[in-house]
């Protein structure tokens, strides 16, 4: 059994400070989806709201269509995951897990075959009475899913569950995530500050800024089309340029700057102000000057970092650009102080508006 | 030690060392070991002191089970001695006292720490401390005002309705007493019980209704486990004080709530018996240690927990 949900106008204040603002998201039944956004833009809060410990100043939650307003996180369809996991310390592993059936008057036994069954699903066997001090990081944070799941939750909301640990043990964790979702098939909203780990494991994310929802979509258009400058900037890298709308047709644009005139696909700019954002793997080095988006640059640093090489190099105007070659054995490592031309495909490259905050 | 003596030095560390080597052992060590050795020797006139009468036994302990009452027990009528019924009567209401003391302590111990806004905590704690800068006699005597048959709670209570004719609280047998211990000693619950509370992540309590636990299920799965130390010892702590104040008992007892402090005090102070009084403060001393241990058994307490 899963669950959608559906936020409709969602705005929460604290005091005079509105940590989320006008919220709109309608996440599918069985959905991956995630909240991707830089500490402290509202993502705990939104969370926070759909498992029902915050009610919003103004807006409709719906799970699986029902209203969930004066709803208790009791009551709800919901299980959270802590950012902090806050299991029960003086609880062994397996009071921990089936805490949820002791709660709805589940017998003692069926409680613990409940709890070593999901203890094998975690692939955790053997820990049920541990206690929680006696388990590793990955190990307590698999007694919390385990724990969550306990309940067959509709929904299972995950604040930044592996932040705590190390790269090795989060990369194990994100497909162990992903496999447990699809195979339980209930709604995970996942919320994160790292943008790989959202790409890598969402259907959908949602990136947000200051409170704002600034853009929602699947990984790739995420990356690859992203609406604004915030959007463009906080997943991936950018060269980027300032400058000035000249002649828009047919969602091509010409864009004038200090380093001259480009070609860019033109984003939701108002007016003419905007800016430019060339990935870095969109970028060409060549020796010779194309027909357009070419810029002289001098190399100035490179460095080699297996399946690709970044290549630094400043623009007659002094600023920094960075480019990216895949290893591929076709590129030719450019040399230091080399005079060359990056160039960018007018199809890649975008004019886009800045962040959508509050003015 | 060592951090002592870099600090301060070796003169003054030794100062400090024989400071409280001699608050030990003038004003702790000898006077109970005093009262301990004359526990055990008759009580003799002057002349006597050291003569052959002057023997060590265990008669001074023995006199607690002289002089025998009629009392009554859910109506069984019983004999029992005077001073072990006074006794048994200390340590049931030194343990009413505590429960009552708890009952009161805890939500307000959970309301501090879990609920109210951080901002307004410092007042509230205030609040909580004003009374004790008055003086504990002080204290007493207000209680001992507000209870009086003619006092505000009488009069507050014919006011709304509650009681038709006032109340005689103070001669009420225990009553006026055990409102007064309540009152002198619930701080000394509700702070270790706050300290406890105040130390639980909020999380666990939200994870837990998270998982649909209605709250009383909170607090008997998760709070009160984590704040057992903090119950534990504010427990022992307003046993133990209870059943080892004399003030209160004195001031707002009755003819009918004699407290054991106030038996041992009139064998020294009335009858100059110090001999029979010594045995009877141990044996209060050690029975009540005893109970409390046995206590601490059975809820599972360790006394590292209370230390904490
Ligand atoms: N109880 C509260 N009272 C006042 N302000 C709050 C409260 N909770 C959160 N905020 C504010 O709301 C904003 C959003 O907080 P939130 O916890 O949702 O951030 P977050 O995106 O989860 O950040 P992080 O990645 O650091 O966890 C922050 O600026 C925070 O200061
Ligand atoms: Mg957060």
């Amino acid at each position: 059994m899963s669950a959608g949900i559906d936020l409709e106008n969602v705005c929460c204040d604290f005091g005079t400070f509105r940590a989320v603002d006008n919220a709109n998201v309608s996440i599918k039944p069985g959905e991956f989806f995630s909240f991707l956004g830089p500490s402290g833009c509202g993502k705990t809060t939104i969370l926070r709201m759909v498992s029902g410990f915050i009610e919003p100043t103004q807006g409709t939650i719906r799970i699986g269509g029902n209203d969930m307003k004066g709803q208790r996180p009791n009551q709800r369809p919901t299980a959270l995951i802590f950012q902090n996991l806050a299991l029960f310390a003086l609880m062994p592993i397996w009071e921990n897990i089936s805490f949820g059936l002791e709660v709805r008057g589940v017998d003692k036994a069926t409680r613990r075959r409940k709890a070593e069954e999901l203890l094998k699903l975690v692939d955790l066997p053997g820990a049920a009475d541990k206690m929680v001090s006696q388990l590793s990081g990955g190990q307590k944070q698999r007694v919390a899913i385990a724990r969550a799941l306990a309940v067959e939750p509709q929904v299972m909301l995950l604040d930044e569950p592996l932040s705590a640990l190390d790269l090795k043990l989060r990369q194990h964790m994100r497909a162990e995530l992903r496999a447990i979702q699809k195979r339980t098939g209930v709604t995970f909203i996942y919320i994160t500050h790292d943008q790989g780990e959202a790409l890598a494991m969402s259907d959908r994310v949602g990136v947000m800024s200051q409170g704002r929802i600034q853009q929602i979509a699947d990984p790739r258009e995420i990356y690859n089309n992203p609406v604004n400058g915030f959007v463009a900037s906080f997943v991936g890298e950018n060269n980027i340029f300032t400058g000035e709308v000249q002649q828009a047709a047919s969602g091509m644009a010409s864009f004038a700057t200090p380093h001259g005139q480009f070609r860019a696909r033109l984003g939701e700019v108002t007016g003419k102000a905007g800016k430019l954002y060339v990935r870095p793997e969109h970028t060409l080095l060549s020796a010779t000057a194309g027909a357009e988006n070419a810029i002289p640059v001098t190399v100035g640093d490179v460095s080699f970092e297996g399946n690709f090489i970044t290549v630094h190099a400043t623009s007659d105007s002094g600023a920094t650009l960075t480019s990216e070659l895949r290893n591929d054995g076709s590129a030719t490592v450019p040399a230091l102080g080399a005079k060359m031309f990056m160039s960018f495909d007018a199809a890649r490259a975008a004019i886009l508006p800045d962040a959508n905050v509050r003015g | 030690m060592q951090e002592l003596l870099r600090r301060y030095g070796s003169g003054l560390t030794l100062i400090m060392c024989l400071l409280v080597a001699f608050w030990l052992l003038m004003l702790v060590i000898v006077p109970n070991i005093t009262l301990f050795e004359q526990s055990f020797r008759p009580y003799l006139p002057v002349s006597e002191i050291g003569g052959p009468r002057d023997v060590y036994s265990a008669n001074n302990y023995l006199k607690v089970f002289e002089g025998q009452v009629t009392s009554s027990l859910f109506g069984i009528e019983f004999e029992i001695p005077v001073r072990v019924r006074t006794f048994l009567l200390t340590i049931w209401y030194s343990m009413v006292v505590a429960v009552l003391c708890l009952m009161l302590a805890y939500p307000l111990a959970y309301y501090m720490a879990k609920i109210v806004n951080p901002k307004s905590l410092p007042t509230l704690i205030l609040l909580l401390f004003i009374p004790l800068w008055v003086s504990e006699v002080l204290r007493a005597f207000a209680w001992w005002i507000i209870l009086a048959f003619k006092g505000p709670l009488n009069a507050l209570l014919l006011a709304v309705g509650l009681i038709e004719d006032p109340i005689r609280w103070t001669n009420m047998g225990f009553t006026g007493v055990v409102i007064g211990l309540i009152y002198t000693y619930v701080l000394f619950m509700l702070f270790p019980i706050y300290n406890a509370i105040q130390s639980l992540d909020t999380n666990q309590i939200e994870a837990a209704e998270d998982l649909g636990a209605p709250w009383w299920k909170i607090h008997w799965r998760i709070v009160i486990p984590h704040a057992k130390p903090g119950i534990a010892s504010g427990c022992v702590m307003v046993f133990m004080l209870s059943a080892g104040s004399l003030l209160v008992p004195s001031i707002l007892g009755s003819t009918t709530s004699q407290w054991f402090t106030q038996t041992i005090n009139e064998t020294f102070n009335d009858a100059l018996d110090w001999n029979t009084a010594s045995a009877y403060a141990f044996l209060l001393l050690i029975l009540c240690t005893l109970f409390v241990s046995v206590a601490m058994w059975l809820f599972r307490v360790k006394l590292s927990d209370i230390a904490k």
